[in-house]
């Protein structure tokens, strides 16, 4: 039986569009090499997972955990950022969201500050996430945590991610010093800037909505 | 210890480990941990003496950005243990071991590197040479097939790590493993020769074209640091 195959999903804005919180050559690199060698190989993965002795299957959940993690983190992430002028670029295009981390974090600043640490704690590669526990009522209930994850691992525990950050070097390292915003090893200035072209509106709909809306994403890209 | 930079690094690792004793609990951290602390280690050649194969810019950062920024955190997780240590927390003091292992990780892996690199033609490149050269035929069947295990090693990394031509300081034999993130090599394993396989070691040259910094790296390996690494 033929797996379904999976397609790198487009953004919904151009390439230099997140400038100059994250230039159009990132961009680039991001989506049209990086995401696209997860789908290839989540792809071809799955493609082999079906006629692949148990043994073989097993050694295969490796990369289907990597690559999966990663297409599904990454279309998570393009989806989460819209260009700094876009009204959803303004937390009031998520009133609910910004009324629940406000009673967790006081704030939307100890929200950012609390992110900063854990993306700053991060060994290596990885993720840095605001999620939304499942189970309880929807909006304004709280349940927000900010969830830390290594490598491409996706947040499948049962929790609804609303923002995602990517924290591998590739996200932000080429941005060099004659950009007006550089970050090279400086991942706190990319941290702190990213927030200018983050998309509130896709928050708000991830927060009130449940997994099934959060991954929707996904759907549309097989 | 393979490298005499890390001379440094493991007295404050084994102050790190040693139970402090009860002096003025103010002046300990200061009195004793000073003479310990790790530096950063000067390389041997010039930035931009990789080139064309790592790039000076890379060199300069990674050495003067990336290293020092494990040197100032191992320096500061173990005064932080050795704090606690004197508070007798231990709990606490164990509660840095994550940050030791990475820092500290972090300090030793970039040291062990930049020794085991050279510029082309002066002492980087061709190939492993007498007993080495004797073990890597035997093991692999050849430098060709060392390198070809090796560099799928490194392109095999998910996420953040190092691929390391290790010895078996027991059984003696050879072998290729990977670490994960700054994870340094331990137990009875001998690092001879690291590949820094996280992106800042590579990407604002190659970008995600890795492959080719993992071809072209060979060409600045110092085997004579590797060879004399071998027991």
């Amino acid at each position: 039986m033929a797996s379904p195959t999976h397609k790198l999903p487009s953004l919904g804005y151009s390439y230099d569009a997140l400038e100059p919180a994250i230039s159009a050559q990132i961009m680039d690199l991001h989506h049209s090499k990086h995401h696209a060698t997860y789908v290839a190989n989540l792809n071809a993965a799955l493609a082999s997972y079906s006629s692949a002795s148990v043994p073989d299957q097993i050694a295969l959940q490796a990369a289907i955990k990597f690559n999966g993690g990663g297409h599904i983190n990454h279309s998570l992430f393009w989806a989460n950022l819209t260009p700094a002028s876009s009204p959803d670029a303004n937390p009031q295009a998520a009133p609910q969201l910004i009324k629940s981390i406000g009673e967790t974090w006081g704030s939307v600043g100890g929200l950012q500050a609390a992110v900063k640490a854990a993306a700053l704690g991060i060994q290596g590669s990885g993720w840095v996430w605001l999620v939304r526990e499942q189970g309880g009522k929807a909006a304004g209930r709280g349940g927000l945590r900010i969830v830390p994850t290594k490598d491409q691992d996706p947040v499948v525990g049962g929790e609804i991610p609303i923002i995602g950050i990517d924290m591998w070097e590739h996200a932000y390292y080429l941005q060099a010093r004659q950009f007006p915003l550089h970050y090279l090893n400086g991942k706190a200035s990319y941290i702190d800037n990213i927030w200018s072209v983050i998309n509130w509106k896709t928050a708000e709909e991830r927060f009130l909505g449940g997994r099934e809306e959060a991954f929707s994403v996904l759907k549309s890209s097989l | 210890m393979a490298s005499s930079l890390l001379r440094t690094s493991t007295s404050a690792l084994r102050a790190a480990t040693r139970s402090a004793k009860p002096v003025g609990a103010a002046g300990l951290a200061g009195t004793s941990f000073v003479r310990g602390k790790a530096t950063l280690p000067d390389l041997s050649y010039d930035y931009g003496a990789l080139e064309p194969h790592i790039s000076g810019k890379i060199m300069e950062l990674h050495h003067k950005n990336h290293h020092q920024t494990y040197v100032n955190g191992l320096n500061a997780a173990v005064e932080q243990i050795q704090e606690a240590q004197a508070k007798g927390d231990m709990a606490k003091a164990a509660s840095f071991a994550p940050l030791l292992n990475f820092h500290g990780g972090g300090h030793i892996n970039h040291s062990l590197f930049w020794e085991n690199l050279a510029p082309s033609g002066k002492g980087g490149g061709g190939g492993p040479e007498g007993e080495l050269a004797k073990e890597i035929d035997e093991t692999f069947g050849g430098f060709e097939p060392l390198r070809k295990k090796m560099n799928a090693a490194l392109a095999g990394i998910q996420g953040s790590g190092w691929a390391w031509l290790v010895q078996d300081g027991e059984k003696g034999g050879l072998s290729v493993i990977t670490k994960a993130n700054q994870d340094p090599v331990t137990g009875s394993l001998k690092p001879l020769l690291g590949i820094d396989a996280w992106e800042h070691a590579y990407y604002l040259q190659y970008q995600n074209r890795k492959a080719e910094y993992f071809d072209a790296v060979w060409n600045v390996v110092n085997w004579e640091t590797v060879g004399k690494r071998m027991s």
